[in-house]
């Protein structure tokens, strides 16, 4: 069971691969926020054998969503007064814009002109989360 | 307002009309020399490719209209540092359509992005090239009649070449449509293709680097260019490109009504023995490539066709 002491209010991140958290971290951009956030790496699991977990305290202000386009197994436990109000797998965002970059050198997104384009990637296979990039089709598969 | 920036932004029922469009143009040619009067085609060439370029110029000014542009990046204020979106807002102000050719892939996409006109995509890179594509589909539905129950042989550097990869996923939308591969094992079809393209829609083809077996099957045979770079050593290359490379003796077994395309240029994987032959048309595919443009840019500029009443009746 997992202990959500301390968290009043906030988001449970769990069932993240080992080892994923601090990916996730900077992912999320969580080092901008200014809620408390906590790292729990090498947690046990019945299902994983390891996991880690992120704990963020308040309202959420970041789009949870963009976890699927690494991993569709996390689990996203929302929590109101000590308890989980909602439980959920994050949901394959249909555009990702400027979360993942084009790394296609010949890529438009990779003029010195064009510094100013936002890198925008299709999801063009949800089967196996693969994402494209809307300019060039360069292909991004997110990995944790 | 619509661009077309891949093969395959135009639907069937589009593409049906845009070619028949430019059999009209290609059978009565006169009839549409005033057509785009006053209007004005800006060519923007970040890259020089002539032949592209002097196609579309030729083709509006067969319609009646008049062309302006440049023809390499460092002619233009690109060199300045001035952004796609930028110089396409300018650009809207001053032409009715352009025809964008840049050497990076995706460019023609962000510049219809941001522009007040329809934008034609000239080739990115080595990305698209859809006017390239479509011209072949007018090749094949001109000289064949039809674009469906074809057994269309493709050969050359069919891993890299970005022109196959759009002439199959053209073709898989027509009905009945074979594939044959030939090529060095080195050179087959990348597995996105084979996977995304062909398996998902079941379409039958087979893989070979035997040139001279294969030939009697086929109704269209598209030559493209193995490259010496794409080998890792020069004994390879040597070793193969004769084997891919097109002359009357390995004709001989060939359908009589066979076509054989090549985008063009060609360097050494077509004997210029061929060029005579009546089955080689890759010179009349150049030619269809302006009837193609003229279609385009009239569509694009929604022109009504003044004849096509005519030619249903
Ligand atoms: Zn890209």
């Amino acid at each position: 069971m997992l202990n959500i002491g301390g968290l009043h209010e906030g988001v449970v991140i769990d069932h993240i691969k080992a080892g994923g958290a601090m990916q996730i971290y900077h992912y999320l951009n969580l080092e901008k926020i200014d809620s408390s956030v906590a790292i729990i790496k090498n947690a046990k699991s019945n299902k994983m054998g390891k996991k880690d977990i992120i704990k963020i305290e308040g309202p959420i202000t970041v789009d949870l969503d963009l976890l699927a386009v690494l991993d569709d197994d996390i689990t996203l436990n929302y929590i109101e007064n000590d308890v989980i109000v909602k439980k959920r797998h994050p949901n394959l965002p249909e555009t990702v814009t400027n979360i993942i970059k084009c790394k296609n050198p010949r890529c438009v997104t990779s003029s010195s002109s064009e510094r100013g384009l936002a890198h925008t990637f299709k999801l063009t296979d949800r089967k196996h989360r693969i994402y494209r990039c809307i300019y060039c089709e360069q292909k991004f598969k997110g990995q944790l | 307002m619509k661009h077309l920036i891949t093969p395959l932004d135009l639907s069937v029922h589009e593409l049906d009309d845009l070619l028949a469009l430019a059999g009209r143009i290609y059978r009565n040619k006169e009839r549409y020399k005033k057509v785009c009067e006053g209007r004005k085609l800006a060519s923007l060439f970040y890259e020089p490719s002539t032949r592209t370029r002097l196609s579309f110029e030729a083709a509006m000014m067969n319609l009646g209209g008049n062309v302006l542009g440049f023809s390499s990046a460092d002619s233009s204020s690109v060199a300045k540092g001035e952004s796609i979106a930028d110089t396409i807002r300018v650009i809207s102000y001053y032409a009715d359509i352009c025809a964008m050719r840049h050497p990076k892939e995706g460019a023609p996409l962000v510049a219809s992005m941001y522009s007040g006109i329809p934008v034609i995509n000239a080739g990115d890179g080595g990305h698209n090239h859809p006017t390239q594509t479509l011209t072949d589909l007018l090749t094949i539905k001109e000289l064949k009649g039809d674009l469906n129950n074809l057994t269309i042989g493709v050969c050359g550097d069919l891993k890299f070449g970005r022109t196959v990869h759009s002439l199959i996923n053209a073709m898989v939308r027509y009905k009945n449509i074979k594939f044959v591969m030939i090529s060095p094992p080195e050179l087959k079809i990348p597995d996105y293709l084979r996977r995304e393209t062909l398996d998902a829609g079941n379409i039958p083809y087979t893989e070979t680097s035997d040139f001279e077996s294969v030939m009697p099957d086929l109704d269209i045979l598209y030559m493209t260019r193995v490259q010496r770079e794409r080998f890792f050593n020069e004994e390879d290359y040597i070793r193969l490109k004769d084997s891919f490379i097109l002359d009357n003796n390995k004709l001989k077994n060939a359908r009589k009504d066979m076509l054989i395309l090549h985008p063009l240029p060609r360097v050494n994987e077509i004997s210029t023995e061929v060029d005579s032959d009546p089955r080689a048309v890759y010179f009349k595919q150049a030619q269809y490539g302006v009837y193609l443009r003229m279609a385009l840019i009239m569509k694009l500029l929604e022109i009504p066709d003044p004849y096509q009443k005519e030619e249903l009746c």
